[in-house]
């Protein structure tokens, strides 16, 4: 598979199956999906057969892209395409995660004050909800889930701030190392980032934990316990897949994959990781804190 | 613009795959284009023919053929089909063909994802049918009564059909960023060398600014249906006040995704039309940068005016001042880019085929269907326009000529290049008149049945409606046979007929028509270098 | 006499239809060789705002004709006069004139021009018509959407009407247009709507009095209007609400304040003499409650779940031979008063106890359900 068989000196891989494959395991993770939503239990066996099926589908297809990589295929510009391709991709996750902001924002600042009284439509509190107030966190004039405890901001969250802030900086560490041709250094910090983000996700668990059974609060628990599961949900699922990426990386690490001038792959998986971590940021800042 | 190499691509058909895999697995941007094209064909008869129901249904007073809560859902899977399964397909499909073949590029940046992103298409297709099929069968819930708007409580009460259908849109909304990913890099990173942003054919510049929105809205409307799964069947309350949530936060995140995405499909065809128009005018396109910078303040003024969807839910009167404001300024770069294409014919050489007649039609009636959208942007007006047949009129003269006919004119244009035939000019033109005709005659009367105080989605009118819903009906049947000439021709080209020159069209500018007609399996394999 | 001829007859009415170009004359010349109450444009308002809401209505629709026009005018010149067929060579410097290089700021100032016309005029009837004035005495009118009925509260005078649509075999020629009890309003009061919703949203629209309004479960939306003339004004509810959405018009009776005060007056003596009934401490028999309850049903329940009894599944369940009807009676007396959440089963609880009972032995005798159960208005008491 060299580059000189192909045209001109875009690369332009051979026909490929994964797409289709990529397709089936979509269709019946969802299809699945949607009926183990409504208690059909096929639903979930289809699931998790749509779900083996896409990771069956990431191993190959990467596994070629890789093979490609080493057999010299890529050059400059196909990189370039990578890398944008990757920065895109990044900024659509981002409006993914706006909505959910968005959410938040619209919640706390538009429709709450409404019910409780104030701003274009306080007319609501006084016909429909006589004495409801509005203070965050809420769960709304129906106190959806019963009484609960919000989540403070200074404990387990402050401490994952923490260690996210710190993997981003062993990430760059390990950046550095590969820079320097400091494989050493480069599994190094990949090691210590992966760390990180495992234990991120443990106390993030266990924060989950928590919520339900000693504070009461649930994604039952009217709008507060809405937006906090999801934003905070969707973050750690991010946060999931960019350890899985991480290790994949490492694993390439490990194999001298990478060299100084070569190792898109793991710029892009940094890239996500930084993002990652933005978005925690904001999450601390909006969801737990104020 | 000119080049100094031509085209090396004779002594690559070797590597041309053949058989089913060729189209399965294909990393080649003509098929995966070639796909697209035909899945949006079948689409535009799918969803057409929910709209002839649709026609049939509303053709008498009473309730004739469909339950309410099946007229309902074809109103949804019309609504859903032509826009996700038709439009955007078909116009990705031409990007697919034209881009590289116009910027000189072997192909797409990323081949191998362009093949993704087109076969996660019938993956939705299907799951869109399966919601439709499914309340058929006993224990398979309520069928869909929402609209494509899918307004919550409403699309609370559905039943297990709405999971289908909001994992469709998942699925949907992945293809689009895929896809839109692909062009954006293709377009940033792929032109030939000597090509400047500034002087790539502007059918590139429409797709990147679409590619772009694409990007930002898309993924907002999988954030708002991802809460409404949430609510329907994991208790959250994003969208029930009990809980604190509201059901307009919905309608704000659809519509933050809903305007842009109307725009969407109007810019890929008038990139189709700025090419159009100059070939048959035999003159440049008028106001190459002011149409770039109009299409980049359709697109910023765009993102931020999707609440003049919602004027009556209850806004302040800022905050409807602003909406409203913003909404009438679109038709400034909307109205530049229209002055342009009359100022391209004005004073060129023309000639009158079918391309350029499907031009002229979009000139004309875009500007209608765009002017009552300036009406329906007057908020105190829309106080009465709101919700009735009358925004289904503008919404239709706008979809039809503004991108639907836009990627006919693209279709048979490029024909000639993509089959080496050219098409039969008579029954082109037999094709555009009945289709135009046919047309205006269905969803002219639709303004007066709004304006009289005709709802929209309803399955059952009062005799006061009748007869412009009659004249709307016959319309609409002549309309849809047109479309059986369209299936006709396309594949009578694609049989045979006259052999099409590389340059097809006499006035047809670009690198694309360098190439043979039609082009090699690769072109462009060594770029070309453009002075 | 029809909405139309009404419309010409009226003297300003006729001037401004008058100078209406293109569109107008072709929907007027449809309007003709057609039967009566046909309309093609706004029916005349009856209210001082939606006259306001009316004139720029027709003032948007003659400037954006008067720019088709133009549009118009300029292609076909174009198209006949430079085609290659009359020999007209293309002049390829055209874009390059100073007009070419000027083009891109003339034309957005002039539309511009046009846009704040437009604009400005909006505005300043939206500053009219948007907020609900500050008065002492306007009559509040709380309007709650069902699925598929209106429910109108007079906050004032402590009355409720609601409002359903009429099959065709009594409304007839106004079928969809007709309600059994209509929503009586007074002339020269101001009057404030307050919308709400009981389940999925809906939207109060008449177009006389051109306020359109959705109704948002959970929330309160405000609107007003002063009715300047006597008459009825029909509409429809104009956001898709399910399956009977076509099923939802409104009509408003706009009458004199004495006519309106004497029907505050028959509404209350109604009530109370209902509520006598109810609480009257009787014993009732299986028929008279049949005959009470199958009028209630028919109207109340039969929009879902059908006078025959068969529901339309799978969206609504049927009642006959339903194992909750033919059950134990509790279960019955439950969904009946508190609903099914979730569902378009709403809570009845609002009805009282004697319509409950009535509707409940209803429906396990009807339709060869045949129980014999009897049920009396002291167990929907104790039910609750
Ligand atoms: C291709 C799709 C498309 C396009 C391009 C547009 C273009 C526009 N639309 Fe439309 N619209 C829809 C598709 C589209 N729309 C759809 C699908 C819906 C309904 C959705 C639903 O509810 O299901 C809708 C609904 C809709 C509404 C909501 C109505 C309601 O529900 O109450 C409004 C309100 O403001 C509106 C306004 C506009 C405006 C101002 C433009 C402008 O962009 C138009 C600009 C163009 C011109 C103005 C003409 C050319 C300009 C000139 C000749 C210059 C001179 C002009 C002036 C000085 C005014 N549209
Ligand atoms: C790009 C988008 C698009 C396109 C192309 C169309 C095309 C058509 N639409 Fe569209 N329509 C929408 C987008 C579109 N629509 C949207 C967004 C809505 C709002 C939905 C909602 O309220 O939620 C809507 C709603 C809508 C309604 C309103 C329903 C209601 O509110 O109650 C009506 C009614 O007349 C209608 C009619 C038609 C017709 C007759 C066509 C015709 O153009 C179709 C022509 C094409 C064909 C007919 C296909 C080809 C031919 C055949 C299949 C051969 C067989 C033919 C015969 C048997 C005659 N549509
Ligand atoms: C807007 C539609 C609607 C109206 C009006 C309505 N219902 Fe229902 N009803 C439903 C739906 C939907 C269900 C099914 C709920 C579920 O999913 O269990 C239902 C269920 C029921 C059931 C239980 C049936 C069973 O077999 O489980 C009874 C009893 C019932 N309704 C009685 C009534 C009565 C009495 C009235 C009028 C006073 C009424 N309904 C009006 C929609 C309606
Ligand atoms: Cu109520 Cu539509
Ligand atoms: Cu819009």
């Amino acid at each position: 598979m060299s580059a000189k068989e192909h045209s001109g000196d875009y690369f332009i891989p051979d026909p490929s199956p994964w797409p289709i494959i990529g397709m089936f395991s979509l269709l019946i993770t969802l299809f699945g999906g949607a009926l183990a939503m409504n208690g059909v239990s096929l639903g979930s066996y289809l699931v998790v057969a749509g779900l083996l099926m896409f990771f069956y589908l990431l191993y190959g297809w990467f596994r070629d892209v890789i093979k490609e990589n080493l057999s010299d295929c890529y050059n400059r510009q196909v990189d370039t395409s990578f890398r944008m391709g990757m920065f895109w991709f990044i900024a659509s996750e981002v409006f993914f995660f706006l909505s959910f902001f968005g959410a938040l924002y619209y919640i706390r600042n538009i429709a709450l004050p409404w019910l409780g009284g104030d701003g274009y439509l306080g007319v609501t509190n006084e016909i429909l909800y006589h004495g409801f107030e509005n203070v965050w966190p809420s769960h709304g004039p129906g106190e959806l889930g019963g009484e609960f405890q919000p989540m403070g901001a200074w404990g387990i969250p402050a401490i994952n701030t923490l260690i996210l802030l710190t993997s981003g900086a062993t990430i760059t560490w390990a950046h550095w190392g590969l820079k320097m041709d400091n494989q050493k250094q480069l599994v190094n910090g990949l090691i210590a980032t992966i760390a990180l983000g495992v234990f991120f996700v443990i106390l993030q668990a266990y924060e989950y934990g928590h919520a339900y059974q000693e504070l009461n609060l649930t994604l039952e628990t009217g709008a507060y316990g809405s937006t906090f599961y999801m934003l905070t949900g969707f973050h750690g699922f991010h946060v999931t897949m960019g350890a899985v990426m991480l290790m994949a990386i490492l694993g390439r690490s490990m194999k001298s994959h990478f060299s100084s001038h070569n190792h898109f792959a793991f710029e892009a998986v940094a890239w996500y990781w930084h993002f990652v971590d933005v978005v925690w940021l904001g999450l601390f800042v909006f969801v737990y804190w104020l | 613009m000119t080049t100094t190499t031509l085209n090396h691509d004779e002594a690559h058909h070797h590597d041309m795959p053949t058989g089913w895999r060729r189209w399965l697995f294909s990393t080649n941007h003509k098929d995966i284009g070639t796909l697209y094209l035909l899945f949006a064909l079948i689409m535009l008869f799918i969803g057409g023919a929910s709209a002839m129901l649709i026609r049939l249904e509303l053709f008498q007073p009473g309730i004739q053929l469909l339950d309410p809560d099946l007229y309902n859902n074809l109103v949804t899977n019309h609504a859903l089909i032509m826009i996700f399964g038709a439009v955007m397909p078909a116009a990705a499909g031409l990007a697919n063909w034209m881009i590289p073949m116009m910027i000189g590029a072997p192909d797409m940046a990323l081949p191998r994802m362009n093949n993704l992103s087109f076969w996660i298409l019938p993956a939705a297709a299907t799951m869109l049918i399966l919601s439709f099929v499914v309340p058929f069968f006993p224990g398979g819930g309520t069928q869909i009564n929402t609209g494509w708007t899918l307004y919550p409580p409403l699309s609370v009460q559905v039943g297990m059909s709405m999971d289908f259908l909001i994992f469709a849109i998942h699925l949907l909304g992945i293809s689009s960023v895929l896809a839109s990913i692909n062009i954006i890099v293709t377009l940033l990173n792929m032109r030939a060398p000597g090509m400047t942003l500034m002087t790539m054919p502007m059918f590139c510049w429409t797709w990147l600014v679409t590619a772009f929105l694409l990007i930002l809205v898309v993924p907002v409307l999988a954030g708002g249906v991802t809460m409404l799964l949430f609510d329907r069947h994991f208790g959250t309350s994003f969208f029930d006040a009990a809980g604190g949530g509201d059901p307009v936060l919905f309608q704000h995140l659809f519509w933050f995704f809903g305007h842009p995405e109307v725009y969407i499909l109007l810019l890929p065809s008038i990139g189709v039309l700025s090419h159009v128009i100059p070939a048959f005018s035999r003159k440049p396109l008028f106001g190459y940068k002011s149409m770039v910078g109009a299409m980049l303040t359709v697109a910023t003024i765009g993102m931020v005016v999707w609440a003049h969807h919602q004027y009556t839910i209850g806004m302040s009167l800022g905050a409807v001042t602003y909406f409203m404001i913003g909404t009438i300024l679109i038709s400034i770069p909307v109205g530049l880019m229209i002055f342009n294409f009359i100022a391209t014919m004005w004073r060129g050489a023309m000639t009158f085929e079918t391309p350029m007649l499907f031009a002229v039609a979009i000139v004309l009636m875009f500007t209608f269907g765009g002017l009552s959208g300036v009406m329906l942007a007057v908020v105190p007006a829309d106080m009465q326009y709101h919700d009735s047949m009358f925004v289904v009129a503008h919404f239709h003269y706008v979809l039809m000529p503004g991108a639907v006919f836009g990627l006919f004119a693209g279709v048979f244009y490029w024909l000639p290049k993509w089959t080496g035939h050219m098409y039969d000019e008579t029954l082109g033109k037999i094709f555009f008149w009945t289709n135009v005709i046919g047309f205006n005659i269905t969803f002219f009367p639709q303004h007066f049945l709004g304006l009289a105080g005709m709802p929209r989605r309803i399955v059952d009118y009062n005799m006061m409606f009748t007869e412009f819903n009659v004249i709307s009906s016959i319309g609409a049947i002549i309309f849809g046979l047109s479309h059986l000439l369209l299936l006709y021709i396309v594949i009578k080209t694609i049989r045979g007929g006259k052999k099409a020159e590389s340059r097809a069209w006499e006035g047809a500018k670009g690198l694309e028509w360098e190439l043979d007609s039609p082009p090699a399996f690769h072109t462009w394999t060594v770029a070309p270098q453009i002075k | 006499m029809s909405a139309t001829q009404q419309l010409i007859n009226n003297q300003s009415y006729k001037l401004k239809t008058a100078s209406l170009t293109g569109i107008l004359v072709a929907g007027m010349f449809f309007a003709d060789i057609s039967r009566a109450e046909y309309g093609i444009n706004f029916p005349p308002p009856a209210a001082d705002v939606a006259q306001e809401i009316y004139d720029i209505h027709m003032l948007t629709m003659q400037i954006t004709t008067v720019l088709l026009l133009i549009v118009f005018g300029f292609v076909f010149y174009s198209l006949y006069y430079h085609r290659k067929s009359r020999g007209f060579q293309a002049d390829q410097n055209f874009h390059n004139s100073w007009f070419g290089n000027w083009s891109w700021v003339v034309v957005p100032v002039m539309v511009l021009g046009v846009d704040l016309t437009i604009a400005g005029k909006a505005d300043a009837v939206l500053k009219k018509v948007w907020d609900v004035p500050k008065e002492e005495n306007i009559l509040d009118v709380k309007v709650t959407g069902h699925q598929w009925w209106w429910e109108f509260d007079y906050l004032d005078h402590d009355i409720k009407v609601e409002s359903r649509y009429v099959p065709e075999k009594e409304s007839g020629d106004l079928y969809l247009r007709e309600v059994d009890n209509r929503l009586v309003l007074p002339t020269g009061q101001k009057i404030r709507f307050l919308h709400t919703s009981a389940d999925v949203l809906h939207a109060f629209w008449v177009p006389e009095l051109a306020v359109k309004k959705d109704a948002i479960p959970g929330y309160v939306t405000e609107t007003w209007a002063e009715l300047n003339r006597e008459g009825v004004f029909r509409g429809q509810c104009a956001e898709l609400c399910g399956t009977w959405h076509s099923r939802m018009p409104i009509v408003v009776e706009s009458v004199s304040p004495q006519q309106f005060a004497a029907w505050v007056d028959d509404q209350k003596a109604i009530k109370v003499a209902a509520a006598a009934e109810a609480s009257a401490d009787k014993t009732w028999s299986l028929d008279e409650l049949m005959a009470k309850g199958k009028t209630l049903y028919d109207t109340k329940c039969a929009a879902c779940h059908q006078v025959s009894g068969m529901g339309l599944p799978p969206a609504f369940p049927g009642l006959k031979g339903s194992a909750m009807v033919t059950g134990p009676i509790e279960a019955h007396l439950e969904i009946v008063i508190k609903g099914k959440e979730g569902t378009a089963m709403q809570p009845w609880g609002s009805l009282n106890d004697l319509e409950i009972a009535a509707i409940v032995t209803y429906e396990r005798n009807a339709w060869d359900n045949n129980t014999g159960d009897v049920v009396q208005p002291s167990d929907v008491k104790q039910a609750r």
